[in-house]
Parts: structure tokens; sequence; C-alpha cells
């Protein structure tokens, strides 16, 4: 028999909002996350806006020691570790004792990759002859795992503590995984979540690949417009989200809150066959991986109320509208409502998944939807599928049952977690 | 510039590699770097950088396998100061 598992800790660093009550206030209000960036136009990339936590230098000395701040150059541990350590804090857990870790306790907490900035300094070193200057940190952040390894010792986790990476679908991915080793039985408590560095250096390449929105520099929080018809390319964003993810059992035993049940997941890749490629999801997986997370919760296409897309703001969404319409078998005001995070985040990249999970579960907390913004103008396509009523454009009351999150990463994989609504039984 | 000051000056170093739970008046010259102070051994690299900068002085990766205590890095110093000039 399946160990239940539920949500009992969420933790959040984002572009609009660092801790969860900020986060909170500007989900609710539609507070825009996304700013421009002198930096980047100082570089001359066509895309000058971004989205970014931002964190003042004292706030990270309630996470850090002064030992490990020290040449800490690597803002996706930063993300990373607050939002993780945050997450184990609002489920009610303490840190292990000092020689002895939780051994029913693990981590996993993905990234796309970790410590550029970091690198970069160290390469600089080394092509000047000088790689005996790096000192002992740079390999601890710049290897992927770094993220899960600086949590892992903070926490005292002694269950299995690992990074996942399948790009934007890494977040959303860490979720089931998580989710699958407490229901085997083989952990009591995961710690999920993923981070993405921010930067020139991560954001370079999108800009190079003119995936990115380059007229809105002189107004940003316009910039970013999933399901719009004037969508015109992803903002990159960066930044972390986390959850703890606990067997019933444990939950109950520890009177902890609980924000939701997960019933359910699957993650899948569409081979980067038929109209997949290595940027272009594989309608036919998407609905399938839909589909498989749907049987996998032992949930029925018609009980799913509400919908977070991955909805990056490019042409794709309507496709990924048609794609949920297809595999839900549901259309015009049958359709779930739907909501896209990133209209205030931008495209956290890496990170996406777990913080648009976040904002999906504390939507349970609050009874309500969170709005969509940029879309007024919504595209016609999606129009000719779902009501306008179905993407409510202001945040709006409705107590959510189920909700399926998905997100789609390159290398055309994909991810699709169903949350429920916590019911005693 | 004396010994003294050079403890002073190695003190201030090491001090920041401490774990939470060893305090810096625990630093005497015989305090062994990892047995007694638990510092991690990961960190002499660090502390080798920083007195390196401070003395201005380069050490080799010899001197720091001999450098097991506070005093050794001392002598260590007051060598690498003597050969520079």
């Amino acid at each position: 028999m399946n160990k239940r598992v539920v949500v009992t800790g969420l933790g959040i660093c984002a572009p609009n909002g660092v801790g969860l009550a900020d986060f909170y206030d500007s989900m609710l209000n539609g507070k825009s996350g996304i700013i421009f960036h002198q930096e980047l136009a100082d570089l001359g990339f066509g895309c000058q806006i971004a989205g970014k936590p931002e964190i003042p230098e004292s706030l990270k000395e309630s996470y850090f020691t002064a030992l490990q701040l020290r040449g800490l150059n690597s803002s996706g541990i930063v993300y990373g570790v607050m939002a993780g350590t945050d997450a184990w804090m609002d489920a009610g857990l303490a840190k292990a004792d000092k020689d002895q870790p939780d051994w029913d306790s693990g981590i996993i907490f993905g990234t796309g990759i970790l410590g550029i900035d970091k690198l970069r300094e160290s390469i600089y070193l080394i092509d000047d002859n000088n790689a005996r200057r790096l000192g002992s940190n740079s390999v601890m952040q710049t290897m992927a795992s770094g993220i899960s390894a600086y949590l892992g010792g903070i926490l005292g986790c002694g269950n299995q503590v690992t990074t996942n990476s399948s790009a934007c679908a890494t977040g959303t991915e860490g979720v089931i995984m998580g989710m699958e080793r407490i229901r085997s039985g083989k952990a009591e408590r995961m710690l999920v979540g993923s981070c993405n560095d921010s930067g020139p250096y991560i954001w370079g390449g999108f800009d190079a690949m003119r995936i990115l929105p380059s007229n809105y520099n002189d107004n940003p929080q316009e910039a970013s417009r999933p399901m719009s018809a004037s969508a015109s390319g992803f903002v990159p964003g960066s930044g972390a989200g986390a959850m703890v993810l606990e067997s019933l059992d444990s939950a109950l035993k520890r009177g902890s809150k609980i924000y939701a049940e997960v019933l359910g997941g699957a993650f899948n890749s569409g081979g980067q066959r038929g109209v997949g490629s290595m940027t272009a999801p594989n309608s036919q997986a998407v609905q399938r991986c839909i589909l498989e997370a749907l049987k996998d919760a032992g949930v029925e296409k018609s009980e799913v109320d509400v919908i977070n897309g991955h909805l990056t703001a490019t042409s794709k969404d309507a496709e990924e509208i048609r794609n949920w319409s297809e595999a839900l078998e549901r259309t015009a005001k049958d359709f779930p409502f739907i909501n896209a995070t990133k209209g205030l985040v931008g495209h956290c990249l890496a990170a996406s998944g777990s913080v648009e999970c976040v904002a999906a579960l504390l939507q349970y907390r609050e009874g309500l939807i969170f709005g969509n913004q940029n879309c007024q103008d919504l595209h016609p396509e999606i129009l000719e599928l779902v009501d306008a009523s179905r993407i409510p454009m202001k945040t709006t009351s409705h107590k959510p049952k189920i909700v399926a999150k998905a997100s789609f990463g390159f290398g055309d994989v994909n991810a699709c977690v169903i949350f429920n609504d916590y019911k005693e039984m | 510039m004396g010994n003294d000051q050079h403890l002073v000056q190695l003190k201030d170093i090491i001090k920041t590699y401490l774990p939470e739970d060893v305090p810096v008046g625990a630093i005497g010259e015989d305090s062994n770097f990892v047995k007694e102070l638990n510092i991690n051994s990961a960190n002499l690299v660090d502390i080798v950088l920083d007195v390196e900068d401070a003395f201005g002085i380069r050490l080799e990766n010899e001197d720091m396998d001999k450098m097991q205590t506070v005093r050794d890095a001392l002598n260590i110093i007051a060598q690498k100061l003597r050969d520079k000039k």
C-alpha cells in the first residue's frame, strides 16, 4: 500500500517576493518582479529586463555562517538555501542534532547550472596561471549538486540528498521524485525544490537565441505576457522555490499544518521525434504526460478544476492550451481555471517549476486563484478553445480541489504533478 | 615585526575558520589546526592563501604539509620573511 504524501512546508525566493509573506502579497495584488537591468543594457543585450530576487546582504547572514559567506559567489545557492531553509522551518521542522543526521529526511533540489559567477571568477584565475589561488570553495559552489549539498549540511539530512536537472521541468520533476520516494516508504520527509542563478551569463544564451522580448525595455512589467496575442518571448528570471513533502503519517504525528496532498504525477519525453525537438515539445508526449499524471493520481479528467500552466509567453502558449484541452477533453466554459505565474516573475528557468508549485499551493491556503497578468488581449487560438471566464485576470475567490501543474523543458522533457485539497479520511 | 605581532595577525586569520563551538580563546601556539581547533582540513588552503596575502609571502605545498600547528605556521612565516630580505 502506497503511503499518502502531503505538503507541509513552503519556501520561496522569487523575483517579486522573498519569503512567503512578500511573495503571497505580490501574487495577490499582481505585483511584478520584472525590472530593467542596466548591466544587461551595458552588455548590449536585446532583452534588458529580467526577474531577480532582491536579497539584502544582512538577510544572507540569517541563513549562512560568516565562513560560508566568505567568497560566496553563487546566486543559485543563495536563493536555494534561503527557500529550502524557509520551507523546513515553515513545516515546523528543526535542524538535525550536531552529531546525528535525520535518516528519514532527504533532499532533491534541482538546478540547471550552478554558480556561474563563481565559475567565471575561477576561469579568470586559472587562465592567469593562478589556479592555486582558487581556494577551497570553487568546487562546492559550482558543482550542480552544490545546492543539495549546502542544504544537506545545514539541515543535517541523512536520507537521499541529490540534485536533479531537466531544464525548465526541473522543479516539477523534483516534486514527483520526492513524492515517489515517500510513497514507497524510503523516506518520511523530502525537501524538494529547485534554484536558478541570475545574471547575464545565465540569460545571454537565451538572448542569443532571440527568444526573449526586446521591445519592453522601457516598460518591463508588461513584457511577460503568457496567453496574450501580443506575447513576444519569455522574460528571463531566476530564484528558487521549495516544498517539504511528508508522509501523511509523519505529518499527522507531528500535528503539522497541511497545504495539500500530492496525489500523483508523471514525467516523460517526446524523444525529440515528430514535432518535438531540442527546444519544442512534442504535443503527443505532453498529452500523454498529463494523462499519465491523472492516472497515477487516480483522478478523472473532469475533476481537474485548476491548472497552473507552463505558459512562458511565447507563440507556444496556444499549443499548450490545446494540449490541455485535448488531453482533458474539455473546452469553453467546461475548461478548468488556468493561470500562469510567469506573468509576474518571468521564466525562472530551472527554478520555474518549484516557484510556480509554491504559487499553486498557496492558492489552497488562501482559497483563491491568482490572477493572470498582461493577457487582456487573449490569443485568438486560445479563445477558440477556452472561455475567457476560465482565465481570471484578477485574483479570484475559489477553493481549489484538484490542481494540475505542468512544466516542460529543453530536451523535449515534461513533468506534470497533481495536487489535491487535503481531506481527512 | 616580532613573533607576538605575527601571532595576533594569524589568530585574526584563523578565527574565521573556527567551527561555531570553538572560541577564539582556544587558539594557542601549540594548537593543532585540524585535531584541536576542529578546522575543516579543506579550509587549510584558505588559511594559507590568507597568510600569503597578509604577510606578502608565498607558501608551497610542502610548507602546507608541515603546517600542523599554529607554531608551525609562525615558524614558516618567519622563515619566508627572512628569505625575502
